[in-house]
Order: C-alpha cells, then sequence, then structure tokens
C-alpha cells in the first residue's frame, strides 16, 4: 500500500530529497563557492523530471487514501511549473552573479517552492492542499527579500509575506467552515456531501468564499491584487521573473482542482464569484498598467490582468473551459519567459535599467532584441495573427458558450485598453527620442529563451505543438 | 452548556480581531506578526471544535499541522523584519513606503 503511494509521489519525492541534499551539502561546504554548480544542476532536475513526468503514459492514480491525486490535469500543470522554473533559474544565475546575488540558497528555494506547487496542483484534500501551498509561498517570501541589503527588496519581502500570510489564514478559515459543514477534508467526500441539491449549504458555500479569496491573494487577482506591483518593482528581477510564472500557473491550477474536484456539482455557485473577480482583474489590470513608468510595475498589472482572462475560461465551467484556460496559462508564461529574458539584460553603465523610457530608439541599438520584444509586446497584447491573440479568442469562445455575454464584451474592450501599454513599449523602441542607449549585453541562454519565446508567438498559430491537445486532455481528466 | 456555536463565535471573534490588527494598526510590524498568528489559532478553535463535534479525528490532525506551519511562519515573518530593520532602522508599518502601492 505505501509502496504504491510513493511512487505515485515519487516525482515530488525526488524534487524535495534533492533539496534537502542539496541544502546539506551547500551548507557544509560553505560559502558560495558550490552556487554556479547548483544553478546548473538544479535546473536540470527540474527539467529531468518534467521529461519524466511528461513521457511517462500513466493513469490516473490517487495516493494516501485520495490526498494526493495524479491525473492528466496534474501532470499538465506540473511539467508547465518545472520547465517554467527550470528556464527562469537558468536565467537568474547570470544577473544574480553580476549582481554579486550568487547564493547557494536560492535554487535550493527555488526546488523547494516548485516541489509545494506541485503538491498543491496535485492536492485531493485540504490538507495536502494547504501544506502544498505553505511550502511554495514560505519559500517565496524568503526569495522576495533576497536582496538582504536593498530597502526595496526587504520591503518587498515584507509586503509578501504580511499579505500572504493574511490570505493563507482567511483560506484557512474558509477550510475549516467547509471540513465543519462536509464532515470531511478530502475532495471526493466534499462533492458528495454537497451532491444532490441545487446550491451550496449556507456554511459551504461562505467556506468557498473564503477559500475562493485566499487563493485569489495567489494569483494576484483583483481586489485582492494589491501586493503584486510593489513585490514585482522591489524583488530582484529574476525573483520577479519567477513570481510571474510557475507560481502563477500553480495557483491557477489548485483553484481549478479546488472548484472542478470538490465543487463540481455547484458550478451555478462559483462561476458568478470567479466572473467577478475576472472582470475587475481585466479592466484594473488594463486601466492600472497606462500610467506605469516602471517596466516591472508594468509586467505586475500584465499580469494581475492575465489572470482575469486566465479566469474567464474558469467561469464558463465546462472542459472546454478549463482547456482554454490551461492553454492560456502556458501561452502567459511562454509569453513572459521571453518578456523577462529581455529585461533581465536591461542594463547601462553595469546598473539595471527598469525605466521604460530606456527603451527609446532601442531598435537602433539592437534590431533583433527589439524585434523578437516586439512580437511578445504584440502577443501580450492579443494583436492577430500571434498566438496571445488565439488564446484570448479560447478563453472569450468558451465563456461566449457558456452564457458570459457582458463579460466576454468586457473582456474585449479591456483588452483594447490594455494595448495601449504594450503599443507604447514597441513605439518607444521604433520611433521614439534618441537618448543615452542600453548597453547590456545578452547571455545565449537569455538570448535563446527571448528568441523561442517570440519563435512560439509565430509558430504556435500554425501548430501548437500538441499544447492544446493535452490541455483538452488535461481538462477532461479534471470533470471526471 | 456550551455548544459548538460558542466555540464557533470565539474562533470568528479572534479571527475577526485578528484581521483587524493587520489593517488598523499602524505602529509595527510585531503586532502584525501577532495578529497573524491570532487569526492561526482561531482557525484551530474552529478545527477542534468541529473535529469533537464531528467524532472525526481528521480536524485536530489539521490542527497540527497549522500549528507547524504558523511556528515556520512565525520564523520567516522574524527573518524578514530583521533584515527589513537593518535596511531602515525602523519596524513602523508607515515606514514601509519605499514603493507606492
Amino acid at each position: 500500500m505505501i509502496g504504491t503511494d510513493l511512487t505515485v509521489i515519487l516525482p515530488e519525492l525526488v524534487l524535495a530529497l534533492y533539496a534537502m541534499a542539496a541544502l546539506l551539502w551547500g551548507a557544509f561546504r560553505g560559502k558560495d563557492a558550490e552556487a554556479p554548480l547548483l544553478f546548473w544542476l538544479t535546473p536540470l532536475v527540474m527539467a529531468g523530471l518534467g521529461l519524466w513526468i511528461a513521457l511517462e503514459p500513466q493513469a490516473t492514480a490517487s495516493a494516501f487514501h485520495g490526498g494526493f491525486v495524479s491525473d492528466t490535469f496534474a501532470r499538465f500543470s506540473k511539467v508547465v511549473v518545472l520547465f517554467s522554473a527550470a528556464v527562469v533559474l537558468l536565467m537568474s544565475a547570470d544577473y544574480l552573479k553580476r549582481n554579486k546575488l550568487l547564493q547557494f540558497e536560492f535554487p535550493i528555494l527555488i526546488a523547494l517552492s516548485v516541489t509545494g506547487m506541485m503538491m498543491m496542483i496535485s492536492a485531493g484534500d485540504l490538507m495536502s492542499l494547504y501544506m502544498g501551498l505553505e511550502l511554495q509561498s514560505l519559500a517565496l517570501y524568503v526569495i522576495a527579500a533576497f536582496r538582504r541589503d536593498s530597502a526595496r527588496s526587504t520591503e518587498a519581502g515584507l509586503k509578501y509575506f504580511v499579505l500572504g500570510a493574511l490570505s493563507s489564514g482567511i483560506l484557512l478559515y474558509g477550510a475549516s467552515l467547509i471540513y465543519g459543514y462536509a464532515g470531511t477534508t478530502s475532495f471526493a467526500g466534499i462533492l458528495a456531501a454537497a451532491k444532490g441539491e441545487a446550491h451550496l449549504s449556507l456554511g459551504l458555500l461562505i467556506g468557498l468564499v473564503f477559500m475562493i479569496v485566499g487563493m485569489a491573494f495567489k494569483v494576484s487577482s483583483v481586489p485582492f491584487h494589491m501586493w503584486t506591483p510593489d513585490v514585482y518593482e522591489g524583488s530582484p528581477t529574476p525573483v520577479t521573473a519567477f513570481f510571474a510564472t510557475a507560481p502563477k500557473v500553480a495557483a491557477m491550477a489548485m483553484i481549478a482542482r479546488l472548484l472542478f474536484d470538490a465543487f463540481g456539482t455547484a458550478t451555478g455557485d462559483w462561476t458568478q464569484i470567479i466572473a467577478l473577480l475576472s472582470f475587475l482583474s481585466m479592466v484594473l489590470g488594463a486601466f492600472a498598467g497606462i500610467g506605469q513608468k516602471d517596466i516591472k510595475r508594468l509586467m505586475a498589472y500584465s499580469s494581475i490582468g492575465h489572470m482575469g482572462y486566465a479566469f474567464l475560461g474558469l467561469t464558463a465551467g465546462t472542459a472546454a473551459g478549463v482547456q482554454a484556460t490551461l492553454i492560456y496559462m502556458v501561452v502567459y508564461v511562454t509569453m513572459n519567459v521571453g518578456v523577462f529574458a529581455f529585461i533581465l539584460n536591461m542594463e547601462r553603465d553595469g546598473q539595471p535599467v527598469t525605466e521604460i523610457s530606456a527603451l527609446n530608439m532601442y531598435s537602433e541599438v539592437e534590431p533583433l532584441r527589439a524585434a523578437a520584444l516586439m512580437v511578445l509586446m504584440f502577443s501580450l497584447a492579443g494583436v492577430p495573427p500571434l498566438v496571445g491573440f488565439f488564446a484570448k479568442l479560447f478563453v472569450i469562445q468558451a465563456a461566449l458558450n457558456a452564457g458570459w455575454v457582458w463579460l466576454s464584451v468586457a473582456a474585449m474592450l479591456a483588452s483594447v485598453v490594455a494595448a495601449y501599454y504594450y503599443l507604447r513599449i514597441i513605439y518607444l523602441m521604433y520611433f521614439g527620442e534618441k537618448q543615452a542607449p542600453l548597453d547590456g549585453s545578452m547571455p545565449a541562454i537569455h538570448w535563446a529563451a527571448l528568441m523561442v519565446a517570440a519563435f512560439f508567438m509565430l509558430a504556435g498559430v500554425v501548430s501548437m505543438f500538441g499544447v492544446d491537445t493535452w490541455a483538452g486532455a488535461a481538462a477532461a481528466s479534471l470533470l471526471n | 452548556m456550551i455548544g459548538l456555536e460558542h466555540y464557533l463565535i470565539v474562533a470568528a471573534f479572534l479571527f475577526v480581531i485578528g484581521i483587524f490588527g493587520i489593517f488598523l494598526n499602524r505602529k509595527n510590524v510585531i503586532v502584525i506578526l501577532m495578529s497573524i498568528e491570532l487569526m492561526l489559532l482561531a482557525v484551530n478553535i474552529n478545527f477542534v471544535a468541529f473535529s469533537s463535534f464531528l467524532g472525526d479525528l481528521a480536524g485536530q490532525v489539521f490542527t497540527l499541522f497549522i500549528l507547524t506551519v504558523a511556528a515556520a511562519e512565525a520564523a520567516i515573518g522574524l527573518a524578514i523584519l530583521v533584515v527589513f530593520f537593518r535596511t531602515r532602522g525602523t519596524i513602523a508599518v508607515d515606514d514601509a513606503n519605499v514603493m507606492k502601492g
């Protein structure tokens, strides 16, 4: 019995053991001489696990009395999380070295948080959901404050910690109410308790609202987004790049898991809440980004808006909607990896620069990089015929088919408004005023990430490389 | 006779005091850490009360997990507070304003 349980959680086990072994090794060897090796080894381990999970054909399996579920949905999300975390980690080594932050704790903390993300993606019980979420969050609080001597970074860490802990508390309060009114913490048990009635009982409903609030904090959805701009701006750029990618996918997967696995019979009750979160996120993400001068802050508002679109797929409450959300998350992560590969190398005289105005006439300095960034910005804005457009199209279609007409119209209008700040970057790069140019060189890994991301935005129109069919299978496995 | 609802009401009060402690307090960050602890303990009361009422052990197991995580969370919170104090020389909430949110 325990043997089969352990085989189901083997990938998580390997990553957790690796993180602990690396921590011991780093602590024994002392100094940060081992850091460069860990910066290579950790992404390698994560990418290896990602490949393993992707290639191993396996039916739905559950372990520890349903506390841990491994289905196609979990595998899909885990592969996205593992690969995006690996790429971001590979890219961060260079930036951290230039800014004298190359410490061996960084890859270990990322590995631990990824373990937590894999746990929460696979959670089949409120307890495993909470433990995974906290493992992820605690590691993230620390890396937000990673630049210990910077007022901004420590302030970002403090703000993230306080609001993150608050959201965990709210989520837990909801979990306690759900436990009390369903009589069990397992998702299957909650589903059985909620079955047979048109609407959830009041206790379950209040508990669900509390839990959604707690989780909306984690994906930085309006009105629980206040921490996002400050944390994105204050954290070291590789940390921001990480925040914008893997944790968002994991949290979105966790929300979908809870809503469909535990409350799948009551879609009518929670789709309204998700629709409101989606609407507010899209609108605020579009309008608040307009006045931003710092590109990391801009990316924060951009990610708030994008989370609104990802929620749009969930409001449909159907398999098509979940599929659209999953595709959206993959596209979003790819675009963000590319954009952050660019932002990581915005430098002038060896100093990192994050002002948007520094991009003035960048096309004359580095035409190829500017072109790649242009493609990514067009894709973020959702300009056809790039993949970003199709990702938006899928979620809007799913919402429309489920009868959310006003929300779909709002989504289209919000994307028009949001296009302003993406297009402004392109405008500055190609038609801006001449000024002291950025002179940061770009390491091969960053260059490759930027170009590959831009290439996918173009090539994905022809073929999504199987992502769409796999996302469909994942959505089908979640709804059963 | 003290029933389930009394426990739930006490827990709800403590939880709300915790939330208000975070938002109304302008003095220092340690009070925020205490408020977070208060929220988690309120949740624990909920879990134990439900667990005893339902005759189901899962709630008490959950409580032990929460206590453990709360300890880890407090440790990390204090560590972040220490580095914050080192760079700024203050732990007042109003001074956490380098970036305007």
